[in-house]
């Protein structure tokens, strides 16, 4: 919407059809007064303990958790916890790229290559990796391995399929004008399809990234002694509801920060791309 | 530029000899360039005109390297061509600048794929946007640029490798009727600095009138070369030249066959 007319009173016809938007410091408050009523609605059915068929008798108010929050903030082994999570996020996160990106060019430039050893990755894809965990246990000799190890399956799946596709899907056009400005084959993979891939790889991590959280998150509740989920799955076990949700909060807050770093990156070794920010969401 | 007419002079001879060419397999076969035979001159114009279908993008396709002949023999300088090189560029309809670099690298692509050094890249690149009248969009992405600018730059792009001949396939199919005019313009311009031989696929008469030094109209599928007829027009042609008694009696003469090929095109699925 950065090119609607706010500026007068000329009918603007373009706007008729636009959604309706409100202009200025209206939008934020606008979204800050939703949040507000969400949190006053999460207030009010723990107070009044609403029991109609959902139950909140046994749910913290949106003021325990803050007060549980601020006590966490302050304790060390909060962080241990979130030091554990990245860990094993970085590191699956990056076995995943560094496998998921070489594997997906090769399968993608070489047709022979793609018949080797795409079917195997196509025959593993639909299990879920949580699904790995108890053959993880057995495999891998440490709890911080096994952990790792989903983590690295969760992510390298979404990544492996998207930098094939990106380069199978490359612009036969661009490949034409690049040989015809004297590129040979491996010009091509490097001036052409490499960046040609870039945006599906990206994708391909965002969503890799997405995956590898609820892998994580999943292990460590079923098998860690450490980490976020961890943490969150014993909170449930020794009745300390409130920290349930603080947990739940900073996964989400991990998460999305993951995400942004992988959406900076993205921008940042695609600068020929549009901005979609630039027009405000 | 420092005298850049020379090097294109004495080369690009297009030799094209019983062309045939077809696509797909057995029962599905078509043919799309049959008995084909054009020759150029060093440094010469030449427009391809016919109606859409008939295999002006084959021939063009051929010449570059990107479609084998199934019959006849394609040359230019008397070597047979075998595969695309930059000693044949070529300019599309559209889309075809990397998305990826900035005006400057696209140019700078045949030359970095030479070997040439970055600070000569630079410069000569540079030159040649100057020529295509791009000079300061250097830092530009493609997808900052009109469609016109594009083009310029899918030029700018080709000629800075100092290409035999210059295959263009309807380069300005795209744009709309005034940017298209001043593209034409842009390009006689650029052609009288930067000489090499120049296929020039359109289905547009007046186009490939204003352009060419001879335009050969090609029919219906399987396409062969119709009729080649010189365009005596004096040059440099200024844009008013269309409206010349000259102009308009070899553009009757070309719309006329255009006219035939056309109809030929249509009814020949159900003779």
């Amino acid at each position: 919407m950065a090119t609607a007319p706010l500026i007068g009173a000329s009918a603007a016809p373009a706007d008729a059809v636009a959604p309706l938007r409100l202009a200025g410091w209206r939008r934020p408050a606008l979204r800050a007064l939703s949040i507000a009523l969400f949190l006053l609605a999460w207030h009010v059915a723990t107070v009044w303990d609403v029991d109609f068929y959902v139950r909140f008798q046994n749910i913290p108010s949106p003021g325990d958790v803050l007060a549980e929050a601020i006590t966490l903030f302050s304790s060390p082994s909060y962080y241990v916890h979130i030091a554990a999570s990245l860990e094993r996020i970085w590191l699956g996160f990056a076995i995943a790229t560094v496998l998921g990106i070489g594997l997906g060019l090769v399968i993608g430039w070489f047709a022979l290559a793609e018949d080797i050893l795409l079917p195997p990755i196509e025959l593993l894809r639909p299990i879920p990796a949580v699904a790995w965990v108890p053959i993880s246990i057995m495999l891998w000799p440490t709890e911080r391995s096994s952990i790792v190890f989903i983590t690295t399956l969760g992510a390298f799946f979404p990544i492996v399929l998207n930098t094939i596709h990106g380069v199978e899907g490359i612009d036969r056009q661009l490949v034409r004008a690049a040989t015809s400005l004297g590129a040979g084959r491996a010009a091509i993979f490097r001036e052409v399809a490499l960046p040609g891939a870039l945006p599906s790889i990206v994708t391909g991590l965002s969503v890799g990234m997405g995956v590898s959280w609820i892998c994580l998150i999943s292990a460590e509740m079923i098998s860690g002694q450490f980490g976020v989920g961890y943490f969150t799955w014993v909170a449930y076990g020794i009745v300390k509801y409130s920290q349930i949700v603080v947990g739940m909060l900073t996964i989400g807050v991990l998460g999305m920060l993951s995400s942004l770093v992988i959406r900076l990156l993205g921008a940042r070794f695609m600068p020929w791309l549009p901005r979609r920010d630039k027009a405000g969401t | 530029m420092t005298s850049p007419v020379d090097a294109g002079a004495a080369t690009g001879r297009i030799e094209i000899t019983g062309l045939g060419v077809g696509f797909g397999r057995n029962g599905r076969r078509v043919e799309a360039v049959r008995g084909l035979t054009l020759m150029t001159t060093p440094g010469e114009f030449v427009a391809l005109l016919g109606p859409s279908g008939c295999g002006k993008t084959t021939v063009l396709n051929t010449v570059a390297g990107f479609v084998q002949p199934t019959a006849g023999r394609v040359t230019v300088d008397g070597e047979t061509i075998t595969e695309p090189s930059a000693d044949r560029g070529m300019v599309f309809q559209q889309h075809s600048l990397f998305p990826w670099k900035t005006v400057l690298a696209n140019v700078e692509f045949g030359l970095k794929m030479r070997g040439i050094g970055s600070v000569e890249r630079t410069a000569q690149a540079r030159r040649y946007l100057g020529l295509v009248g791009l000079a300061g969009f250097e830092r530009a992405y493609p997808g900052e640029l009109s469609g016109g600018m594009q083009q310029r730059v899918g030029i700018a792009r080709v000629l800075v490798n100092r290409p035999r001949v210059m295959l263009m396939d309807e380069p300005f199919g795209a744009l709309d009727a005034q940017t298209r005019l001043a593209m034409q313009e842009l390009l006689l311009g650029v052609w009288r600095e930067v000489r090499t031989t120049v296929l020039f696929v359109t289905h547009d008469v007046d186009e490939a009138i204003f352009l060419a030094d001879r335009v050969a109209v090609m029919t219906a599928r399987p396409g062969r070369i119709r009729d080649l007829m010189p365009v005596k027009l004096p040059r440099p042609r200024p844009a008013e030249v269309i409206a010349t008694a000259e102009f308009m009696a070899l553009k009757a003469r070309v719309l006329a066959q255009v006219r035939e090929e056309s109809g030929r095109a249509w009814t020949a699925p159900w003779p």
